[in-house]
């Protein structure tokens, strides 16, 4: 057999690895995860919930939630045209949860939006200034974390009564220091890279870097911490009002709901399941979301 | 030579991933004898770390040895029930990892780790072990023994603590030490010193030595064998100075020129091997690296060769043959004329 | 290494020098403990002005009962001059310092005649008992069950142990509270006649204290749980734990020295956090269950503006829970060695 001179092959490109976007993926890796897409369409259904059940009330097929049937109090679910009862004054119990879900999500939304809006401006100056002011900052954030939450709540309602305005704010005020901590860690780690120093040797501002470079890297780990965050967020407001220190009736929330009901225990208990299983699994929900979020997010746990 | 000691027959380790049946080893056979030092090399995910941790039964999940055998003098490992196999481990066969800040308990004294190694296999009364460990210590020279056996691990330096790793691994005394890329995490001054601390240890304990590495270099100053791994199966295997300087598989002789060598000229190009590692879940027909060879032809990509004699002790898997590979000039292939098994290369 | 003290090093010629403590580890501890516990005080004393500054912020007086009955204008010049409201604010805060500090938080708003810290220690035992039986279910389950989940990850006992970790979580305690009363109160009530049920309402040293220990436990340990979870999955990745199996070491000893030894580690640094949780929880626990504790107390007080009784449970509650953080902080350096001290 005559020897051949070796010619470089064609190279094969035999199965060049499949190149994903981290969103795409984390999308795909969320979808599997059968508890958060629960979490989410019970969210999504939620929030459909609470932008059309005036709608609903309006073309009548929603009892108004203000309205009193005194002839049928506290009656069980399914009675007299009432799904699922009655409470003492004879408002139907469904579509107070209706609308009490309103509450519920806006407590939710609107609180960490100041969460985000506190925490991150105090995470990122401590960040990004750092030196004294990061300590500074950083001291006032131990302090501000000795605050035990619910406590803390109840005194500000305390003292500036039980207005919306007053317990989203409250809430709001006692939550922001871990997305605080959060994002100055953000903010300390990018400073450390080295893009930043080269970007500043071509004469970029440094703050524009560091935000730009701060939102896709930490957008992940805010928006978990931000999720997790409304559950925590309808306890603390459901616990105010069950205390009677929440939102005033007639505005129906669940944690009002609850209270009602346990006064009324004995005689009608599902007055108190309904609300109970309104916060529990609007909650639930939220957990499971912020679970698989984080899994979805998390980069070491590529296979 | 002395008996084999080890004896890798046919070993399929596999992983039922979501992306598929993954082949991480994909029947290798391979041999320790007593005494000897073996070299496995290839690159990442090529299968060598899956064989040694299939040989200690180390497999995380969801590995499993799915077939063959792996004879540990006359007793299949795969077969031993988990008491045996926990007996096994650390006394016959030893391994140390490749990097020692992770492979150490971060809150546990160095010391109390080491003894750990040895009281698991053996009694010993406290003193008695003390005095061992500070003697294992000793001989892997690491400085201020007696100190150094109250610190933890984050005290040490990085060699320092690979010196540690092996004195867990000698603390049995083992005729089988399992080294996974020893040095990858070192410095390369540090590099050196490991190495000279296992030959040193093979000469005085007879311990024989299996070198997983990537690197060609460590193979040629620490092994006596060298068996070349690719997609999970052995694709050469034989002496170190005959595989160095007659390699008969494309791969070898891939990964001898990408090493940089002092005694070359530097008219040389550096040639690294074009494409990627194999998906292990997906593997090509036929000749498993014939999407990098170089000289691949038809036959390659549509029938595997079989693992075969190419020359005096060395085997190769492949349909084409490599000669003139001394010089630097390229090299000429020959395409093997007899079916496998039927005859050396002789032209 | 040698301690030079500063007798010695005077007739060293540097003129600067300063005596050196032996560098030793035990050294370093002290003076982080001692850090830690100075620290306390400036954090302890924002929070009672935070607070303090907060009450005065308040609308009306003290006096401006509901009801419509006012007092007249002497009635309440005169319980100012009493309880010393007529000062300027800085002063009052200065002297409500100064009072804490010897453990009197001024009279009580709600109830003529009581002190603040008589009141606080009339509640105190029922809030210890039911506290500290529920940190005694929730170290051991909270972190048995997050073990025992990680141990077998994937499998049935995980799904399981790990639902009811999440519901635990999700559920209110005063959601759980009820339905306790509901199912194991009313319902067995109703269903077996009047002979099995728990009491709902009370305190007693009997199986009154099952349904609130119960309810009260239910979300730290749900907490500690998942944390432990996540913890001890961590720790099974890690490197030194292939190690110790390749050693040969049997699997108790393995799980103990190696995998529990290291993913025990920040679950006491959630013990702090836990403490807290302890602690607000109570407050709903003993409504929900008529308990007159202090978390009950501090609800009544808030219910009808007792601004010395809030102010007194608050600072009361943050000094326990900043020293069950120094307690956690300290116990940290021990358990893990590569803390630094500095």
């Amino acid at each position: 057999m005559a020897s051949a001179v070796a010619v470089p092959s064609q190279l094969i490109d035999w199965e060049q690895p499949e190149q994903i976007g981290l969103w795409g993926d984390a999308w795909a890796r969320f979808r599997r995860n059968r508890l958060a897409v629960i979490g989410l369409t019970i969210v999504v259904l939620l929030i459909l919930d609470a932008l059309l059940a005036p709608a609903l009330v309006h073309f009548g097929l929603l009892i108004d939630p203000l309205t009193q049937d005194v002839t049928h109090i506290e009656v069980g679910p399914g009675r007299f045209g009432h799904l699922l009862g009655t409470d003492e004054l004879g408002r139907d119990t469904l579509t107070r949860l209706m609308y009490g879900a309103r509450i519920s999500l806006s407590i939710g939304i609107f609180v960490q939006a100041i969460v985000l809006v506190i925490g991150g401006t105090i995470g990122l100056t401590a960040g990004y200034v750092g030196g004294r002011v990061d300590n500074l900052l950083m001291r006032f954030t131990d302090i501000w974390y000795a605050f035990p939450d619910l406590i803390f709540v109840l005194v500000l309602v305390s003292v500036f009564g039980p207005s919306l305005l007053s317990i989203f704010g409250a809430i709001g005020i006692v939550n922001w220091v871990s997305l605080a901590r959060l994002v100055r860690g953000q903010v300390l780690a990018i400073k450390e890279k080295e893009y930043v120093e080269a970007a500043r040797a071509t004469g970029s501002r440094p703050l524009k870097i560091v935000l730009r470079h701060l939102v896709p890297n930490s957008l992940g780990p805010i928006i978990v911490t931000l999720t997790f965050g409304v559950p925590q967020a309808i306890f603390l407001e459901a616990t105010l009002s069950f205390i009677g220190v929440g939102i005033q009736p007639p505005t129906p929330t669940w944690g009002q709901m609850v209270n009602d009901g346990y006064q009324a225990v004995f005689a009608n208990p599902s007055s108190v399941v309904f609300p109970s299983l309104a916060i529990g699994l609007t909650m639930l929900a939220f957990t499971f979301i912020g679970d698989g979020l984080r899994d979805a997010l998390d980069p070491r746990m590529r296979r | 030579m002395s008996d084999a000691l080890l004896r890798v027959q046919d070993l399929h380790t596999q992983f039922q991933t979501s992306r598929g049946l993954v082949r991480a080893v994909d029947g290798v056979t391979l041999e320790v004898r007593s005494g000897e030092i073996v070299g496995v090399v290839g690159e990442s995910g090529c299968g060598k770390t899956m064989t040694a941790l299939s040989i200690l039964r180390l497999l995380p999940d969801p590995g499993r040895i799915v077939s063959g055998k792996i004879m540990f003098r006359d007793v299949d490992v795969t077969a031993m029930s988990q008491e045996e196999v926990q007996d096994f481990r650390g006394r016959d066969v030893a391994m140390i990892f490749q990097d020692p800040m992770t492979s150490l308990n971060p809150v546990t004294r160095v010391g109390n780790q080491i003894e750990e190694a040895m009281t698991a296999h053996n009694k010993f009364d406290v003193n008695a072990a003390r005095v061992r460990v500070l003697d294992l210590l000793d001989r892997v020279s690491v400085p201020e023994s007696k100190k150094r056996v109250r610190n933890y691990p984050h005290q040490f330096s990085g060699g320092m603590r690979q010196r540690a790793m092996i004195a867990m691994g000698i603390a049995n005394e083992p005729a089988l030490i399992i080294a996974d890329e020893p040095t990858t995490a070192l410095d390369v001054t540090v590099q050196a010193q490991i190495i000279e601390l296992l030959k040193q240890l093979n000469r005085e304990m007879g311990t024989a030595i299996m070198l997983i590495t990537h690197n060609m270099a460590l193979v040629a100053s620490l092994c006596q064998r060298v068996v070349v791994m690719y997609a999970g199966r052995v694709v050469e295997e034989g002496p170190v100075e005959q595989i160095f300087t007659s390699p008969q598989h494309p791969y070898t002789w891939s990964l001898l020129r990408s090493v940089p060598r002092v005694d070359r000229e530097r008219r040389d190009r550096l040639i690294s091997i074009e494409g990627l590692p194999p998906d292990l879940a997906r593997l090509p027909p036929g000749c498993k690296f014939h999407p990098r060879c170089p000289f691949a032809v038809q036959r390659c990509r549509e029938e595997e060769p079989p693992l075969a004699d190419v020359a005096p002790d060395q085997m190769a898997r492949c349909w084409v043959l490599m000669r003139n590979v001394a010089d630097d000039s390229e090299p000429m292939v020959r395409l093997r004329a007899n079916a496998p098994g039927q005859g050396a290369t002789g032209d | 290494m040698s301690a030079e003290v500063g007798r010695r090093s005077k007739r060293s010629a540097s003129p600067s020098f300063r005596p050196r403590l032996p560098n030793t580890r035990a050294v370093s501890l002290s003076l982080y403990v001692v850090r830690r516990v100075l620290w306390m005080i400036p954090v302890i004393f924002f929070v009672v002005l935070i607070t303090f500054v907060l009450m005065h912020l308040a609308p009306g007086s003290p006096w401006d009962k509901g009801g419509g009955r006012q007092l007249s204008q002497s009635v309440v010049r005169n319980l100012n001059i009493k309880y010393g409201l007529d000062k300027p604010v800085w002063q009052q805060f200065l002297l409500y310092v100064w009072n804490a500090a010897h453990f009197d938080f001024g009279l009580s708003y709600q109830y003529e005649g009581k002190t603040v810290a008589s009141l606080i220690l009339g509640g105190w035992p029922y809030t210890f008992t039911i506290g500290a039986l529920a940190f005694c279910l929730v170290v051991p389950i909270g972190i048995g069950l997050g073990v025992l989940a990680a141990l077998r990850q994937n499998t049935r006992t995980d799904y399981l142990t790990m639902t009811f970790a999440t519901f635990g979580a999700s559920f209110p305690n005063f959601v759980v509270g009820m339905l306790m009363i509901i199912v194991f109160g009313v319902l067995a009530y109703n269903v077996s006649g009047g002979n099995v049920s728990l009491p709902v309402t009370g305190f007693g040293l009997d199986d009154h204290l099952i349904m609130p220990v119960i309810t009260l436990a239910l979300l730290p340990t749900a907490y500690i749980a998942r944390l432990t979870r996540a913890s001890t999955l961590d720790t099974l990745r890690q490197e030194y734990v292939r190690t110790a199996w390749a050693k040969g070491l049997s699997e108790r000893l393995v799980v103990l020295r190696h995998i529990l030894r290291n993913s025990l580690i920040p679950v006491a640094t959630a013990l702090g956090p836990t403490f807290a949780l302890l602690i607000t929880g109570s407050v709903i626990v003993e409504t929900v269950f008529a308990i007159p504790g202090i978390g009950r107390s501090f609800v009544t007080a808030v219910e009808s503006r007792d601004y010395p009784m809030i102010l007194g449970t608050t600072i009361l509650f943050s000094v326990v829970i900043a020293l069950a953080n120094l307690v956690v902080d300290i116990l940290y350096v021990f358990i893990d060695p590569r803390v630094r001290l500095d």
